[in-house]
């Protein structure tokens, strides 16, 4: 009944307008009902096929489709539902969701935007039938595929209907899609070649074969992400450390309020959305502006720690380091006092959301790319700093040997403050890194600051190279290590495991030759 | 002199704190239960505090992660008091402590064997956290890490055993670790006798403690130690055998670390994986700091000052006293670096 | 730290100054006896402060709103703030501290259990009383705590039996994702006897657990997908204890798992920890509390002007564990007048029974196991970081602190 009602809908709703406008109206009723009535309603509106309902659907999905205390549904703008004409809105209230009839939603939605002018949409449309597939699904495929011209979303058609087909009658067709899904080698092709294996044991044999061929070419596309995930550890690690590569590696000032200071930047993130969030065409660049911002907010902080505190400890790194976990401990609640103790929500802008397919279906989330590339650009970003700024000249001379840069003429103690201050913008901009991925709270740099101190030990103490294969090394072995040990026993080894490292080789993976590492 | 003088007048006044403790509660020199019970916590902090000055004050080597030595002390004797809680759990097993009956164990691991005679779990106070402290020294002196490399190291150290303690497949409780603890020693804890007891066992450990590592400091073998944590190199080249000699003084430090913390546990109620956490391991180590280091005295100074004014800030001040202690750190370490101790001797010269 | 609520020990610390001058004037006339103390053992600092400071709060405005009435039985009631910094044996240390040296009538404090665990002894030795506002994993009884959170028959059984349902989207396959620490462990473990009673085997279980503050969940989301491609519908059962909440809903954002595919539901997140995430690729995934600050009736308007008035921000959210702290604190003061009274013994025998219309809409009752009756509502993410309620019981629940899906609870020592 479903099947021919569909059917006829969908081919004959504009030699029928009047049998439609009949289901169309019967139908809507239902969504000012409770969460199964409206699951009911929404589903029939999909079947119609009925052009009217893709307004109040997509305005159901997004929220905005009002029930009044009558029982009439109003669109945006106060437009009666069934009639199109202008309604009273007041006392209404928007129509609610759950996930049920997200779900149902979904496939009614597609089944209606098949035919949209939109490619993009299109092929939205054929995903989520893919995901919601009926039998009633195959005869409108079959003739949206025969009108599609875009290659690409024709492929994702293709593959929703034989996604389709694995649930409908036809014995002939689900041998072709079990092929198909097969070839496919996703994960979700995968998970409805197992729903279907119970349902199907005439065709075991061939489902068996495709599944297994989808397990070859994820166990390929899993070593894949896993070296992603591992990457991505890494970079966050080198993020939280190369500040400490400069002020621990170069300069040998033990800063135990390191990670306090990478929080600062977090939160000057934080401020710098605040402030931009009045100013609609500053808003989407908040985060880009908040790098500078950031490492202005850590560095101005680091240098006046230099200048007031630390350059009276030099030469006494244990005390540097107690003195400043002090004044870590006093960052961390004047923070705490500043902006409370809850987390902050610093938001991500929509390039760095969701997740980005590489070429083979390997899948990469969008903000931990962005974390990659960041990481690179910033120790590329140090690298130019010490090797081809002025700065970083006398920085150099400074470290191999403070007299004789002293007798030439460098202002050495201009210049350990700036180094100084240089190292904690660096954590600053950690800061913005981490705000994508962790809490914004006043604890945010606790979590790091043993990791970073491991990753320059490790590294080789005042080498940069160092630092990053440390930091990369780390990342992929904790990876890797995961899913057989669990996520803390992983982290137990790689710190054993380092720990057993030093023992070997004091100096860590890259030391430096000459003076400079004397300590 | 006159710290001497001073020293045992504190000791007598600490001494006489629990019996001031049972005079009634309407005399003026009465002391509440609750001073005596964090006085007997201040003492364990303070034998802490002295284990790491001998390390630290006197061989250079500045552990951080002395914490520990201590929370591995405190897990053993842990431990005993498990066992001794015996079918008065939740769940009435006459042998399994409560969490484990809960995690579904059927017996206990071959680990917690022995832990109900109590010489064995207080030789595991101190066996343990010397044996741990044993292959490290041994591993990080033979290859000459020194100074801040060292600290990093044990810094580590004490986080990847907070890491593992807080799994709870280790079978040492989780994160809850253990609590409830019934009796010691067939003493009810939970009485002014225990608590006194325990007291007086914490004071008589930290003056053995301290008569023990002032006579090590005042030894040859101290006297190396100085010259060891002034120039190795040199000390080395004169034909002394110096990974020997750091490795017997990070031992011993160690051990008493472990039992300050079976003394400790006892007096809280409670050891659980927190006792772990790299940043008790840096605050003891600022005890000794602010007391001034290379004294005995001034560690004992510093972990009593410290903690009496942590244990008064967070009430009058709960709001502002990370501010309080964090100045005070860095006021220490760069106006007073000998430590308050320094305040005293300039005083007598 | 508004000058209305000054502390004995405050005044203290201000040398007596503020307080001393704002009093007379501010306060309404008490009767006779000395002020009445209330005990507040939250962490302000260290890892707990992110969610404890709200409770601080939440006590502190209870106070002044109880002594703007005319106090309790007339008498002024004074709140003791101690700041336990997350650190458990400090908790067990101040515990002592506000009952022997304070001498408060009563307690409000703890968040994790093992800082109730420590306080525990110490309570029950010096006869104190503990209200404890956090939904918990049972297994325990004191006559010396009232449990005004849920216990685990009142959250996480209804949350899974939803997700099962045919509005929950007819799980088949359940993710069970915790903290590692006995919270996790216990519900999981009697998530998985109800399973089990349901039908649902250990191989469509998984079950994994995290360090605290876990941040990096790139694999073990990847995982669950994976889990859930086995050809059953999969839903998550969260048990991810604060910090790592919002790293880990970031990646189940940014890895597409949407509600509608695997649905996440949540016991520890509430409105406080929504507060740190953008929750619009959240919408749809749920959490079982016993109060959601959408609530629509009297008692939750008159909850939240109070706490908003109170805060000066009217953007300020408020939660479960808030909720629980403010029906906790009315009912205390209700059971304080019944009793004539703030004997620890006498209040505790008039607590039992004490029933009170709470934010969440329906009546509460404190039940003889000391642990309350309790309403379960499942909430669904909004884009605007509020809960809306697809679901809740007819009724309040009654607590069942020893769950019956644990057969050691057979054998307890009653």
């Amino acid at each position: 009944m479903k099947n021919l009602s569909l059917a006829l809908g969908l081919l004959l709703w504009l030699a029928l307008p009047a049998r439609a406008q009949d289901a169309f109206t019967a139908a809507l009723p239902g969504l000012a009902g409770g969460f199964g009535d409206i699951a009911a309603s929404v589903e029939q509106l999909g079947a119609l096929g009925d052009p009217r309902g893709l307004p109040v659907l997509r305005a159901l999905q997004a929220g905005q489709l009002q029930k009044t205390a009558d029982g009439r549904l109003l669109l945006p703008g106060n437009t009666d539902a069934a009639t199109g004409q202008p309604a009273d809105g007041a006392g209404a209230e928007a129509v609610r969701l759950n996930n049920r009839v997200r779900q149902a939603l979904r496939g009614a939605l597609g089944r209606l935007q098949l035919v949209s002018p939109d490619a993009a949409e299109r092929g939205a449309a054929a995903e989520a039938i893919f995901r919601s597939r009926s039998a009633e699904d195959v005869p409108i495929l079959q003739a949206a595929i025969a009108r599609e011209p875009d290659a690409g979303v024709k492929a994702r058609m293709v593959l929703a209907l034989a996604a389709a087909q694995l649930v409908a009658p036809n014995e002939e067709a689900k041998r072709d899609a079990i092929a198909r899904l097969g070839a496919a080698g996703t994960v979700e092709a995968r998970a409805l070649l197992i729903e279907a294996r119970a349902a199907n044991p005439s065709l075991v044999t061939a489902i068996d074969v495709s599944i297994a061929s989808i397990e070859r070419s994820l166990s390929i596309r899993r070593a894949a992400e896993t070296l992603f995930q591992g990457l991505s550890l890494g970079s966050v690690l080198l993020l939280a450390a190369l500040g400490l590569a400069v002020t621990f590696g170069v300069m040998g000032v033990i800063n135990m309020a390191h990670g306090e200071f990478v929080m600062l930047g977090a939160y000057a993130t934080f401020v710098v959305q605040e402030a931009c969030r009045g100013i609609p065409w500053l808003a989407p660049w908040s985060l880009p502006l908040s790098v500078p911002a950031a490492f202005l907010v850590a560095a101005a902080a680091g240098a006046v720690l230099e200048r007031g505190l630390i350059r009276h400890l030099y030469g006494r790194p244990l005390e540097t380091l107690l003195m400043t976990f002090g004044v870590g401990m006093i960052l961390q609640q004047g923070v705490r006092t500043i902006f409370g103790a809850q987390n902050r929500e610093v938001t991500s802008p929509a390039w760095m959301q969701g997740t980005l397919m590489l070429p083979g279906g390997i899948a990469v989330t969008q903000n931990r790319l962005w974390i990659i590339v960041f990481g690179i650009a910033v120790l590329l970003l140090v690298i130019a700093a010490i090797r081809f700024t002025r700065f970083g000249l006398e920085m150099r001379a400074v470290v191999q040997n403070r007299r004789i840069a002293a007798t030439m003429g460098i202002r050495t103690g201009r210049v350990d403050a700036l180094t100084f201050a240089f190292g904690s913008g660096i954590a600053g901009m950690a800061g913005v890194a981490l705000s994508q991925i962790d809490n914004v709270s006043p604890n945010l740099g606790t979590g790091y600051i043993i990791d970073s101190f491991m990753v320059v030990v490790f590294g080789g103490v005042g080498s940069l190279a160092g630092t990053l294969v440390g930091a990369l090394t780390l990342g992929v072995v904790n990876k890797v290590l995961e899913p057989y040990a669990g996520a803390v026993l992983a982290k137990v080894f790689v710190l054993v495991a380092i720990m057993l490292f030093i023992q070997r080789r004091p100096r860590g993976l890259f030391a430096l030759k000459g003076r400079a590492a004397e300590s | 002199m006159t710290l001497r003088l001073v020293l045992v007048g504190a000791v007598l006044v600490l001494a006489m704190l629990p019996a001031l403790n049972r005079l009634p509660a309407d005399s003026a020199l009465h002391v509440s239960d609750f001073i005596v019970s964090v006085t007997g916590k201040w003492i364990t902090y303070a034998i802490l505090a002295l284990a790491i000055d001998l390390a630290w004050g006197y061989a250079g080597i500045l552990s951080l992660g002395h914490g520990a030595f201590f929370a591995l002390g405190g897990y053993a004797i842990g431990m005993h008091l498990m066992r001794l809680i015996g079918p008065r759990g939740v769940y009435g097993h006459p042998v399994l402590p409560d969490f484990m009956v809960f995690l579904g164990y059927q017996e206990l691991p071959w680990y917690w064997l022995g832990f109900d005679h109590f010489p064995f779990a207080i030789l595991m106070a101190v066996v343990v956290p010397g044996l741990l402290a044993g292959v490290v020294g041994y591993l990080a002196f033979r290859s000459r890490i020194t100074g801040v490399y060292l600290s990093i190291i044990t810094q580590a150290l004490t986080y990847a055993l907070m890491l593992a303690f807080f799994r709870n497949d280790m079978g040492f409780g989780g994160n809850n670790g253990f609590t409830d603890f019934k009796e010691l020693l067939g003493m009810p804890l939970n009485t002014p006798t225990a608590r006194s007891a325990l007291f007086y066992a914490s004071l008589l450990l930290l003056l053995g403690a301290l008569w023990l590592c002032s006579w090590v400091a005042r030894s040859k073998l101290g006297r190396v130690l100085v010259a060891i944590r002034d120039a190795e190199s040199r000390v080395r080249f004169l034909g002394y055998d110096v990974t020997q000699h750091k490795l017997f003084v990070f031992v011993l430090s160690a051990m008493i670390a472990g039992l300050a913390g079976a003394l400790y546990v006892p007096q809280v109620g409670i050891i659980n994986p927190g006792e772990f956490s790299p940043g008790n391991s840096i605050e003891a180590v600022i005890w000794v700091a602010v007391g001034g280091r290379g004294t005995l005295v001034g560690a004992l100074l510093g972990a009593f000052s410290v903690n009496a004014l942590k244990t008064w800030l967070t009430t009058v001040a709960p709001d502002l006293w990370l501010f309080a202690l964090g100045g005070l750190f860095v006021a220490v370490t760069l106006f007073l670096p000998r430590g308050l101790i320094g305040l005293f001797s300039k005083a007598q010269k | 730290m508004t000058p209305t609520s000054p502390t004995l020990t405050r005044r203290a610390a201000l040398g007596g100054l503020g307080a001393a001058l704002a009093m007379p004037a501010l306060r309404p006339a008490f009767g006779q006896g000395a002020p009445i103390k209330v005990g507040v053992l939250h962490s302000l600092s260290g890892t707990m402060a992110i969610s404890e400071t709200a409770l601080r709060d939440t006590v502190l405005m209870m106070v002044d709103w109880v002594n703007a009435k005319g106090g309790v039985m007339g008498r002024k009631v004074e709140a003791v703030v101690v700041d336990p910094a997350s650190n458990w044996p400090l908790f067990a240390e101040k515990a002592r501290e506000l009952l022997q040296v304070h001498k408060v009538d009563v307690t409000f404090g703890c968040w994790t259990s093992v800082s109730r665990k420590s306080v525990l002894p110490v309570f029950e030795e010096l006869n104190g009383m503990l209200f404890y506002p956090v939904q918990y994993e049972g297994e325990e009884e004191s006559k010396n705590i009232f449990y005004t959170g849920a216990a685990p028959n009142q959250q996480a059984i209804p949350a899974v039996e939803y997700l099962m349902s045919k509005d929950g989207g007819e799980a088949k396959r359940i993710a069970l994702l915790g903290t590692d620490y006995v919270y996790p462990r216990t519900t999981n473990r009697i998530l998985r006897g109800f399973l089990k009673s349901k039908g649902i085997g250990d191989a469509d279980i998984m079950e994994e657990y995290t360090p605290f503050g876990h941040s990096d969940w790139q694999g073990i989301v990847a995982r669950v997908k994976r889990f859930a491609s086995e050809g059953k519908k999969t839903a998550i059962v969260s048990t991810i204890n604060g910090d790592a909440n919002v790293p880990f809903y970031r990646e189940l954002g940014n890895q597409g798992i949407k509600a509608e595919d695997i649905p996440c539901v949540a016991f520890s997140v509430g409105e406080e920890e929504l507060a740190g995430i953008d929750t619009k690729p959240l919408v749809g995934h749920l959490a079982a509390w016993n109060y959601f600050m959408s609530i629509k009736g009297a008692p939750n308007e008159e909850f939240l002007k109070l706490w908003q008035g109170y805060i000066k921000n009217p953007k300020r959210v408020t939660n479960d564990p808030m909720e629980a702290t403010y029906t906790g604190f009315r009912m205390w003061t209700q059971a304080v007048e019944k009793a004539k009274s703030t004997k620890v013994d006498d209040v505790r025998a008039a607590m039992i029974g004490q029933k009170l219309m709470a934010p969440c809409g329906y009546e509460e009752e404190m039940l003889p196991n000391h642990h309350l009756s309790k309403p379960v509502l499942i909430g669904e993410v909004q884009a605007d970081g509020q809960f809306n309620i697809v679901w809740k019981t007819p009724n309040a629940v009654k607590a069942e602190n020893w769950s019956p899906f644990i057969p050691e609870n057979a054998n307890r020592r009653r």
